[in-house]
């Protein structure tokens, strides 16, 4: 699997997936014994497709934690409980500083100056969330990705509907987003994204009351709706990107496994980030047991998903502790 | 939910029978064909939305270009505007800290300002009632500081020339606020209007009944602010910027006596006006006589 990491940090940024190079002789052996066994295969998946639940254990546990992390800005401000202080992009937690590291980015690149609170309260958060997996920050916490995903059921009924079509653009787009809100904030001296960022603009309305920015994030979710299945999250912002790349180093990801999948491929049609996923089409799996890359929110639909349990939560190392 | 072949899947189905062919070189013109369509298609696409994006951030100058005239007041300590605007994270911990909520956060007509505190000191003045500028301490970038970096000059006449003395204060150890710079400096605006400048005095509620502005009595609750409202005036003449200005020797009123005996006062700001805006905030007359220019400078008493 040498390579794979680098291969995922491409993928994030924007490359096709590829058809995998090397299979591993124990992968290999999978994949014949499914097309050798088909007929077996096929009666298992049926009988496994009868049984299946319909779940949504993860979904709901992330809802709550969503929620309850957004309202604990709100309430610390509101009844002055004082826990969380301020906003997304910069807070207290009891006392200590906790610090967006995009917000950060853009502040260091626009002011030029880095200050120590600044520092402390980055680092932490850097900690954070390379132990909870980076782009968890998406899914477990970010206020714009449960609004775009309530939208997200919308525009999946009107595309069954063939009322509208899915447009999908590049994903590197979302790399050259990076790269240029970086240089205008370097250039311009100003947290030009900021103005932008569905983020800090739903995550001040919850705490701050409403502001005429929630038009903005109307709009937004209105091109999602009609145009473009969750456009802002996989084509557009920097946020994701800056948590992917913490998350590459992360131990908390989802686990595939090759001889738990009948390649149907739900798990791909509720991901946000299907190129994450490439490995569980049939004949792709490089590996009996494939973890999940970077750009994985961690959000839990294709656990919940699977009828088979071929996607896990999994810690790296912690089954080796148990 | 067992939806595998139902039609119209954003992502394609994988291919559970036989894996389509690979296109072979050379072969599979058509198809090849559309496909080379369909990613130039995408890539216009993309392109014509990162544009849109980008085009829609840098829209956010506008708002800061139009204000470079009459700039908002920021709270205190904050660091000249370009910096102040690029330093600040748009958090609000500073708005959580104010005791009168004097300090609101700009919307998305402020452009880059988004999330960027300011005050407006009409509706809610800073009256220092926290004591010890608590959003300077809140604020973790340090876009409001106690004292700037090296790197970072102070405007002249924007300096103050010594700590200011916070009246609530006179009788503590350390009487003085640590603020090394003014926001701005308050200005008599209409003379004319002003009810001193016209030998009037005030009776009652300093800005009507409805008024939601608070402020701290020290005579009330030193801890406490109250509403403006709650607190009404008798003056013989009008001094209530001079009165309850927080700051000592921030401003005063000279008064003239005219041969009848009736008397006339004039607002004068003193050098240690540090643009706080209770005066702007008190100032019975409608629209205010007295105002606060954000990021004035002290040019000698006018």
């Amino acid at each position: 699997m040498k390579g794979r990491f680098f291969e995922q940090i491409m993928l994030m940024l924007g490359q096709a997936p590829k058809k995998p190079e090397v299979i591993t002789p124990a992968a290999q052996e999978v994949h014949k014994m499914k097309r050798l066994t088909k007929d077996d295969f096929e009666a298992m998946k049926k009988h496994v497709r009868d049984h299946a639940l319909e779940k949504h254990t993860w979904r709901n546990r992330r809802w709550t934690v969503l929620i309850l992390v957004n309202l604990l800005f709100t309430f610390s401000f509101w009844l002055d409980i004082q826990i969380l202080e301020g906003a997304l992009t910069a807070s207290r937690f009891v006392g200590f500083h906790l610090i967006d590291l995009n917000s950060a980015l853009q502040v260091m690149l626009a002011h030029k100056h880095i200050i120590v609170n600044l520092f402390i309260g980055t680092a932490t958060v850097f900690l954070l969330w390379a132990a909870l997996g980076g782009r968890s920050f998406c899914s477990w916490v970010c206020p714009y990705h449960l609004v775009a995903e309530l939208f997200e059921k919308l525009h999946l009924k009107l595309v069954e509907k063939k009322l509208v079509t899915d447009h999908e653009f590049h994903r590197g787009a979302r790399t050259v987003m990076w790269v240029l809100f970086s240089l205008l904030a370097v250039v311009t001296g100003f947290t030009v994204f900021e103005t932008l960022s569905p983020t800090g603009i739903l995550s001040r309305a919850l705490i701050y009351g409403p502001s005429l920015a929630l038009g903005w994030v109307a709009l937004l979710l209105v091109f999602e709706v009609v145009y473009s299945r969750r456009a802002w999250c996989r084509y557009v912002c920097p946020i994701g990107l800056t948590y992917g790349a913490v998350g590459a180093i992360s131990p908390v990801r989802v686990m595939y496994d090759l001889n738990h999948c009948f390649h149907e491929g739900d798990c791909r049609k509720v991901c946000l980030v299907p190129h994450v996923l490439e490995m569980v089409i049939k004949g792709r799996s490089p590996d009996v047991k494939v973890p999940v890359g970077p750009d994985c929110t961690r959000c839990g639909l294709c656990v919940d998903t699977c009828p088979s349990g071929a996607l896990k939560f999994e810690v790296k190392g912690l089954n080796k502790l148990l | 939910m067992s939806q595998e072949t139902e039609s119209g899947p954003a992502v394609p189905a994988d291919s559970d029978a036989t894996p389509a062919p690979r296109p072979k070189k050379g072969g599979g013109a058509p198809r090849s064909n559309a496909r080379a369509q369909e990613a130039r298609r995408r890539f216009i696409r993309t392109a014509v939305m990162s544009t849109a994006v980008v085009g829609a951030g840098l829209a956010g100058y506008l708002p800061v270009a139009a204000q470079a005239d009459s700039p908002r007041l920021r709270p205190p300590g904050a660091l000249d505007e370009d910096d102040f605007l690029s330093s600040c994270i748009k958090c609000g911990q500073c708005v959580q800290v104010c005791p009168v909520q004097a300090i609101v956060l700009g919307d998305i007509t402020d452009g880059f300002g988004i999330g960027v505190p300011h005050i407006e000191s009409r509706e809610q003045a800073c009256d220092f009632s926290c004591d010890a500028v608590q959003c300077i301490l809140a604020c973790p970038t340090g876009a409001l500081v106690y004292r700037k970096p090296d790197f970072l000059t102070i405007r002249p006449g924007a300096e103050l020339a010594h700590k200011p003395v916070l009246k609530a204060k006179a009788n503590d150890p350390e009487p003085t606020l640590n603020l090394i710079e003014r926001a701005g400096l308050a200005r008599l605006s209409r003379p004319e209007a002003c009810l001193a400048t016209q030998g009037k005095g005030f009776k009652g509620q300093a800005r009507g009944a409805d008024f939601t502005g608070q402020m701290r009595y020290m005579d009330v609750d030193r801890w406490a602010p109250i509403k403006v409202a709650d607190h009404p005036y008798e003056r013989e003449l009008c001094d209530l910027c001079v009165t309850e200005c927080p700051i000592q020797d921030a401003i005063r009123l000279e008064v003239t006596e005219a041969a009848d005996g009736s008397k006339r006062g004039m607002p004068v700001v003193m050098e240690q006006c540090v643009g706080c805006g209770v005066c702007e905030m008190i100032c019975p007359v409608e629209p205010t006589a007295i105002v606060v220019d954000s990021r004035a400078v002290w040019e000698g008493e006018a």
